[in-house]
């Protein structure tokens, strides 16, 4: 064991990175070792970085453990597990210095790894591996087990929880369950005998999981669709949206097949193209059930037509946007947050939407039933704009909950009975002065038939080239717009409120803005955090940017929509907003924030004044 | 296009149906259409079809695309709800109103510009789909509300009101139809009312995805020499193979059909379409005998109408493949939907 450059106490605080070719099942030895630190008690994140391909090019998985629950991507590479030899040179420059590289030493490569500061660690995998089994395929599966083991020894994780992870994935087929124990064991005995275990870098139990989950907000969205009750989905296959589909399906099958008669209480349907998905959710949740489509950026852009129709002829639809990088194809793999712009005012004409943005797959449950709930209440489309970050990587979050009290808010929907007490239905006259007409379902009685149109119409739903009645029906829309922002979900403060210093952001930022700000204490310097989760901005984001003198506004594209928006859609000069902005395509850092920040400061002697 | 409003009500003679309802109230508004368009005769034709059915009109989706045909979803049935939607996609609305209650009955309305060019991908996979609905379009082989244009349906050497000549080759829904295996395929033409109101009836009857190519003359861009989608081309080139009469399941068959002659097809409520042959050897329950005869005429000039193909029994429409719940989805007690707190916090077990 060559010596230890720079240890500092990093227990419970490094981050393992892994240099696969993907398509070889890699991902679920990956899996094992962040869920193993998990068990210990020990918070981590895991983040995938992963090629649009099947098979044969490099993949990437990153596990921070991370004693402060940190969401965000760390940046730094402690410990890199290089498995894939094509990508040595970069894998090894990426290691931070008094950093870890371990390879598969049964091809030498001494020259190629040569880093002065940091240690190789060769262990003979493939060796270890082919010695104790055959078949091709089974050996590149097993050799991936085979350096969890070694790394749960250098990391002093728990061998017997891995093992019990083992068993629960392996237990009806004892054949698996033996090998992968057996590779898992040649791994970590190897590491015990001939290196020197554990490396300062190493985990610890502690008390900070108990509570907790390791989910992605794919799976949370899919999972909060069936507990809002929704029974038909409409979709087509992309990046990075499809686990949504998939887990809405998957518990479906589990919770809404009905077991004596083995019906199903609801449809997938999977459509010839974006353009057919969000019609079929139009025509679905214009006959009354609860229907959304998940979708990515590419697939926005082929909804806007029907969307501006579900927008003018008032018809309720749920769509989830799980951002990737555009523009067009962009790189399907990786993440952004560039569909604001777009999904706020999605469609030709004067449309405007309501659109909120979870920040983790917690909030993705919950804000999947809210979708539902405003797009029923207010008769409109409503996006949910996830990212791939949060769609597709494990974070650790609390424990979802359920009310079982809670009963969906259908918005209003004449029934027969109410329908027969009205002299005449008129389908878009504001009945309340809430700008929120009432609206029926076919099948329920003939007075309450009327006609959907995406064409010019009046109030009372028929078709119109009257100016006056055009305006009327459109006015009413933008009051609509306003009702809205009362009932979307309110931002979230964080800070005091009284300092000069703010930064507003939204979605998955907030690990990485949360980091930040700890930081920027260490150095004194204080700052006010909103974090936006809806749009239309409400009062409490109007008045926050109206006491702030300086807000710096983190978001991850090149375009600083958010800014935008903000400068749009609010009363703040466009001057008191400073973008830091991340578009590179991988999770945001802290450190951009941190640097943006300082930045500005350095540069503004009044504003370093404030240091306290 | 009539300048005077219909009355509300009617002569206290008119001819009721089972629910005591007259032909006057399957009515919709007034048409815009130009006087003596096709459309307006097939309109007529829904109007009879569903009076006939005793069809409760809060029971009948009318759903429509852009363009003249889609614009007559208003002029029938005002006790409907109706859905004018996009160009072309009116498909995709169908299949999601239809798997949100699959009780109600589905007639769209739909043109060539509408369902051959721009709405051809939604039409092709609503047929896959088998979706349980009447899809009527209104064949006339021109772009009405944009002035006379070509549609996907012209035939090649086509000649338009202003001269030019079309040089494409048609796509024939028909063939189209069963090509993709559409399990009701019929040809009709909007001046031929009593075998277009039988054919409709038959196909909002069955189960699964009906498809009728009405042609459906344009008055205004495409009745002159050298159409062949005009009013005196059609009597000259479009004969029947195939007379269809809808018995609804109450009542017996009267007539007396000659044997082998005639072939009753049973629907899947129990109400049959008997097929009574014009011709000699056609047999409309095979698809691929139908389709060489179809495209054999064609190259003749020769379009053959009627109720071309029916295949009740091989049917399996969208909810029967999905096993959807017999209680539509849109009516399932939310009680029913929700696993509950207690399945949420076993199902956390899972994440950890």
């Amino acid at each position: 064991m060559p010596n230890l450059v720079n240890a500092p106490d990093r227990v419970n605080d490094f981050v393992v990175k892994f240099a696969n070719v993907n398509g070889t099942g890699s991902a679920s030895a990956n899996s094992l070792v962040m869920k193993a630190i998990f068990r210990m008690g020990v918070p981590v994140t895991g983040k995938n970085y992963f090629p649009s391909n099947i098979q044969g090019l490099p993949t990437w998985y990153e596990i921070r453990v991370t004693r402060d629950a940190y969401a965000a991507r760390a940046g730094r590479v402690d410990i890199m597990v290089a498995m894939n030899a094509e990508t040595y040179p970069r894998d090894v420059r990426e290691v931070a210095s008094g950093g870890y590289l371990i390879y598969d030493s049964t091809w030498p490569r001494s020259a190629l790894l040569q880093r002065a500061d940091i240690t190789v660690i060769g262990v003979p995998l493939a060796k270890l591996v082919n010695d104790s089994f055959d078949g091709v395929r089974n050996r590149i599966l097993l050799k991936n087990i085979a350096y969890a083991g070694t790394l749960a020894a250098l990391l002093d994780v728990d061998i017997e929880i891995i093992n019990g992870l083992l068993s629960e994935s392996y237990g009806k087929k004892p054949k698996l369950l033996d090998s992968n124990t057996k590779a898992l064991r040649l791994g970590y005995d190897y590491a015990r005998q001939h290196l020197g275990c554990p490396l300062p870098l190493r985990v610890a139990r502690m008390d900070k999981t108990s509570g907790h989950i390791m989910i992605d907000g794919n799976t949370a969205a899919g999972l909060g669709c069936v507990y809002a009750g929704a029974t038909v989905g409409a979709w087509y296959p992309i990046t990075p949206s499809t686990s949504l589909m998939d887990a809405f399906k998957g518990f479906c099958e589990r919770y809404r097949i009905d077991p004596a008669t083995g019906e199903r209480n609801f449809a997938v349907i999977q459509a010839e193209d974006e353009l057919a998905a969000i019609g079929m959710v139009v025509g679905a949740s214009w006959n009354g059930a609860r229907a959304f489509t998940p979708t990515s950026g590419p697939g926005i852009s082929l909804m806007n037509e029907f969307v501006g129709l579900a927008y003018y002829a008032e018809v309720p639809c749920v769509i989830f946007d799980v951002q990737r990088v555009g523009p067009s194809t962009g790189m399907p793999t990786r993440t952004q947050q560039s569909d604001i712009m777009l999904c706020a005012y999605a469609s030709h004409g004067d449309t405007r939407h309501v659109l909120l943005f979870p920040a983790n797959p917690e909030e993705c449950f919950y804000m999947a039933v809210q979708a539902f709930d405003l797009a029923e209440r207010l008769q409109t489309p409503v996006f949910v704009l996830s990212d791939l970050d949060i769609g597709m990587n494990d974070w650790m979050c609390p424990d979802l909950r359920w009310d079982d009290a809670y009963r969906p808010d259908r918005g209003k929907v004449l029934s027969a009975e109410e329908l027969a007490g009205l002299d005449k239905f008129y389908r878009y006259v504001d009945r309340d002065d809430d700008a929120i007409s009432y609206r029926t379902l076919p099948g329920v009685s003939p007075k309450g038939a009327y006609f959907t149109r995406g064409s010019g119409h009046n109030q009372y739903g028929t078709y119109t080239e009257d100016s006056a009645e055009y305006q009327v029906v459109l006015d009413r829309l933008k009051r609509k717009f306003a009702t809205a922002a009362k009932y979307v979900p309110k931002p979230e403060l964080l800070g005091k409120g009284g300092n000069e210093i703010a930064i507003v952001s939204i979605g998955s930022c907030d690990g990485a803005v949360r980091e930040a700000i700890d930081v920027l204490e260490r150095r004194k310097i204080h700052v006010d955090y909103l974090r936006i989760k809806a749009f239309p901005f409400g009062l409490e984001v109007e008045s926050f940017l109206s006491a702030h003198a300086t807000i710096f506004i983190v978001e991850q594209n090149r375009d600083a929509q958010l800014r935008s928006l903000l400068t749009l859609e609010t009363a703040v000069e466009k001057a008191r907003l400073h973008s830091i902005l991340s578009y590179s395509g991988l999770p945001m850092t802290c450190q951009p924030i941190v640097d943006g920040i300082c930045g500005v400061l350095a540069d503004a002697p009044r504003l370093s004044a404030i240091k306290r | 296009m009539s300048f005077i409003n219909k009355p509300k009500v009617g002569h206290p003679s008119l001819p009721t149906n089972a629910l005591g309802l007259t032909r006057r109230q399957y009515e919709g508004s007034m048409s815009t259409l130009c006087a003596g368009c096709g459309h307006d005769s097939v309109t007529a034709a829904i109007i009879e079809a569903c009076w006939g059915l005793d069809m409760r009109p809060e029971m009948l989706v009318k759903l429509s695309g852009i363009g003249c045909s889609s614009k007559t979803t208003s002029y029938f049935v005002s006790g409907a709800h109706g859905f004018n939607s996009v160009h072309g996609r009116m498909p995709s609305i169908a299949s999601g109103a239809n798997a949100a209650n699959r009780e109600l009955t589905y007639v769209g309305v739909s043109g060539d510009g509408d369902s051959l060019s721009i709405g051809l991908g939604q039409l092709v996979h609503a047929i896959r789909r088998n979706v349980n609905m009447l899809y009527v379009i209104e064949n006339n082989g021109v772009y009405g509300l944009t002035k006379g244009q070509f549609s996907a349906s012209a035939d090649v050497g086509t000649k338009a009101k202003r001269g030019d000549v079309n040089q494409s080759p048609p796509i024939d829904p028909v063939l189209l139809a069963l090509s993709l295996g559409a399990t009701f395929v019929a040809r009709s033409f909007s001046g031929d009312k009593a075998q277009l109101v039988p054919l409709m009836q038959a196909g909002m009857r069955h189960r699964g995805f009906a498809i009728i190519d009405v042609l459906s003359p344009c008055v205004t861009f495409n009745d002159h020499e050298g159409s062949t989608k005009s009013y005196i081309f059609t009597r000259e080139h479009y004969h029947a193979a195939m007379e269809a009469d809808f018995v609804a399941h109450a009542e017996p068959i009267t007539v007396d059909y000659p044997q082998g002659e005639s072939i009753p097809v049973e629907l899947h409520d129990g109400s049959r379409v008997v097929l009574r042959k014009l011709g000699a050897s056609y047999d409309p329950t095979d698809a691929a005998a139908a389709y060489n005869f179809i495209e054999g005429k064609l190259k003749q000039n020769e379009y053959v109408t009627g109720l071309i193909h029916i295949n009740e029994a091989g049917s399996t429409e969208f909810h029967a493949g999905n096993n959807s719940s017999a209680v539509p989805l849109n009516r399932i007690p939310y009680e029913k939907l929700s696993p509950g707190r207690a399945a949420l916090e076993k199902l956390m077990g899972r994440y950890r």
